[in-house]
């Protein structure tokens, strides 16, 4: 995983609330057997029409999703953390974010920031009044940056500080083996093996 | 120290735990599928890693099977399934394939072969991992990145949950199912009002469930925004457990059940927030939006989105409207479907079967209806056979297909062709979920049923009242009191 600390770049107006991973990605679109290429599903259905922001050209090159609130509900898909990546995007700012969307995110390095409605809302109108316009996610200082507006974010300590370092949980974790074949040892001996019956 | 249920079983199951880290949690077991996990495989292998319990990792070829007899067509489908065989078979994992008498949807299949018990971890990259929750497990969806975790190492790193006590009590009224109380549920918190929480159904209407019943409520947390929800484990889920394959025996068995015994929210266990719900009042509920939080009775009518709460709330719900085709003030059993699903995780069991099987014996599918019986497993399938269910759904002109997860998710060649309206025994009925295009009503399997007799979105009583206009049929069409409410 790359280390985030700061990222600049066009931010995309999503003016809408309750954007279900199905949304970001079909089903349909979730067979590849990699992690790549998944760009092609990204908002697949919504992409047909040539109205959807993504096809305006002033946001195409988009890399900072500025979305309703409830962003990534529904299915555990990471592939709609991987479509919005392979997109281009490395932030998705909204007022609320879904648990497991929000989990995966912080595992691959997208950054989900969380922000006031209100923040949401007066980003929204900067980004319609000037389309192309940057945005800048600082992760040190936990801020947005667009024009003149400067608003807060909130992202979990230990999510930032890994994001910062650029570390993967696993390597983490394996760090602590030991404790792990310890508690092995002290499993009840009715727990259920997969291999047994 | 008094806890909830939940954290009891979080607490159990800490390997780790320090200051400003998330627990390190121990998982007992791992369900894997096709498509959440060739990825995490793959990462595995470039690190030169293991899987590191095969024993406590089971894996089901469930979302891109198809559901009439034959190989699947679909190349990049069948890539992935072939994927998962490779994947198993290199790194040791037990695998029910395709035309396997195990095999089914992983959220059957833990269940019916007694490896879901209560008191344990179980997680699977597949959102309705809270299915499990009904035996008073800590069950809970996960992603990919997660899955090749769980695989490395059997722990997750987790901050833990809040907790939300769903109380429901009273006596459900006929024809009023788990799946009317899950709709309600989600229609009274919001599809976010769980976020960041377990949620625990407890109450009288709770504990008279069977356990399939409670594994559909469990099923449709996460469409409240819930990671998980739980329900203690008491004799009913002792009952059903017995004799199962992986069921304990002997001293094991009696050293389970006293442990599962002490599996309940202690009685001044305090809840992070409580939520209640009148079962008398509940009447079969059907969904009109696009989130599973955009539900009604089906007694009520399309409601109006200029009614409703802030500008964004007005403004999805038009959306809704628009894309369901549907006009505010039309009353919903005057809304016709062209499809009828009944199957999934939520509602693919024998019970759930039975009871579609109930309302249609004797009677035929509406012309211009097809309805698809999807069995949630091979098990519930051959089970279903021997009851002579799949006669009657034939009989009436239904087709009895395969066991997956087939139009819950249009992964397989089932799905909705654009525009066409379903009613569906499934959770999500989300823009496109069941084929492009396609809209969804979510559904119980007994509104389900009676909705591919008549045509239109109906409950049972709505036929009794077709047939010899009954005053008990005019009574279900006309429930109002609660109808405000959600």
């Amino acid at each position: 995983m790359d280390a985030f600390t700061t990222h600049t770049g066009i931010g995309v107006p999503l003016h809408r609330s309750n954007v279900d991973t199905d949304q970001i990605i079909p089903a349909v679109y979730l067979k590849r057997v990699t992690r790549t290429g998944f760009e092609d599903g990204l908002f697949a259905a919504w992409r047909r029409d040539e109205t959807f922001i993504l096809n305006n050209p002033s946001y195409a090159a988009g890399s900072v999703l500025v979305a309703g609130s409830d962003f990534g509900t529904g299915s555990s898909r990471e592939h709609a953390v991987w479509a919005l990546m392979n997109y281009g995007f490395r932030v998705v700012l909204s007022s609320r974010f879904a648990d497991i969307f929000r989990g995966n995110s912080g595992k691959q390095g997208l950054l989900t920031a969380q922000l006031s409605q209100d923040d949401i809302e007066l980003i929204w109108k900067y980004l319609e009044n000037e389309p192309g316009a940057s945005v800048t996610v600082d992760l040190v200082s936990r801020t947005v940056t667009a024009g003149d507006i400067v608003a807060p974010f909130e992202v979990d300590d230990y999510t930032r500080w890994r994001l910062l370092e650029g570390l993967d949980d696993i390597s983490l974790t394996l760090r602590h083996e030991q404790d792990v074949t310890e508690f092995e040892g002290r499993r009840p001996s009715y727990k259920p093996s997969t291999t047994s019956a | 120290m008094s806890g909830t249920l939940a954290e009891k079983v979080w607490d159990a199951h800490v390997v780790r735990r320090a200051e400003g880290e998330p627990d390190l949690l121990y998982i007992d077991l791992h369900l894997i599928h096709e498509v959440t996990s060739p990825q995490a495989f793959d990462g595995l292998r470039l690190a030169g890693r293991t899987v590191r319990r095969p024993d406590l990792t089971l894996a089901t070829e469930d979302h891109n099977v198809p559901t009439t007899p034959g190989p699947i067509t679909d190349l990049v489908s069948k890539t992935q399934v072939d994927t998962l065989r490779r994947n198993c078979e290199e790194f040791g994992v037990r695998l029910f394939p395709m035309g396997d008498a195990e095999q089914g949807i992983v959220h059957v299949v833990g269940p019916q072969r007694g490896l879901t018990q209560p008191g344990m971890t179980i997680v699977c990259g597949d959102s309705h991992t809270s299915t499990h929750g009904a035996f008073g497990a800590l069950a809970f969806g996960i992603g990919t990145s997660e899955v090749e975790h769980v695989m490395a190492t059997q722990t997750l790193p987790l901050k833990p949950f809040r907790t939300m006590a769903i109380n429901v009590e009273g006596e459900l009224q006929p024809g009023v199912t788990a799946k009317d109380i899950t709709l309600a549920v989600i229609a009274k918190i919001g599809t976010g009002g769980g976020q960041g929480y377990v949620l625990e159904y407890r109450g009288s209407a709770i504990r008279a469930l069977s356990m399939e019943a409670r594994m559909t409520v469990c099923n449709m947390s996460i469409e409240a925004g819930a990671r998980a929800g739980m329900i203690a484990p008491d004799q009913t889920t002792f009952d059903y457990l017995e004799g199962r394959d992986h069921a304990p025996t002997g001293a094991d068995w009696d050293a389970a059940v006293a442990d599962w015994k002490t599996l309940r929210s202690d009685d001044d266990a305090v809840f992070d927030a409580e939520v209640d719900l009148d079962a008398t009042t509940l009447t079969p509920f059907v969904t009109w939006g696009t989130n599973p939080g955009q539900g009604l009775p089906l007694s009520a009518a399309v409601p109006d989105p200029e009614t409703m709460g802030d500008d964004n709330e007005k403004a999805a719900a038009r959306h809704a409207l628009e894309y369901m085709g549907l006009t505010a003030g039309t009353p919903l059993r005057e809304i016709r479907v062209d499809t009828v699903f009944v199957g999934s995780c939520t509602n693919g069991r024998i019970e759930d079967l039975r009871a579609a099987a109930e309302v249609v014996k004797g009677h035929k599918v509406a012309e211009g209806v097809r309805m698809l019986v999807v069995p949630g497993s091979a098990r519930v399938r051959l089970q279903a056979e021997e009851e002579g269910l799949d006669q009657v759904f034939t009989a009436a002109g239904a087709e009895w297909r395969l066991p997956g997860c087939s139009m819950c998710l249009g992964m397989n060649p089932d799905q909705l062709a654009p525009g066409e309206r379903s009613a569906s025994t499934s959770n999500r009925n989300f823009e496109g979920r069941q084929g492009k295009g396609g809209r969804t009503h979510l559904v119980s399997p007994l509104v389900a049923a009676a909705t591919a007799l008549r045509g239109t979105l109906s409950s049972p009583a709505d036929l009794v009242d077709a047939a010899v206009g009954s005053a008990q049929g005019a009574d279900a069409s006309t429930t109002t009191a609660s109808e405000g409410s959600y």
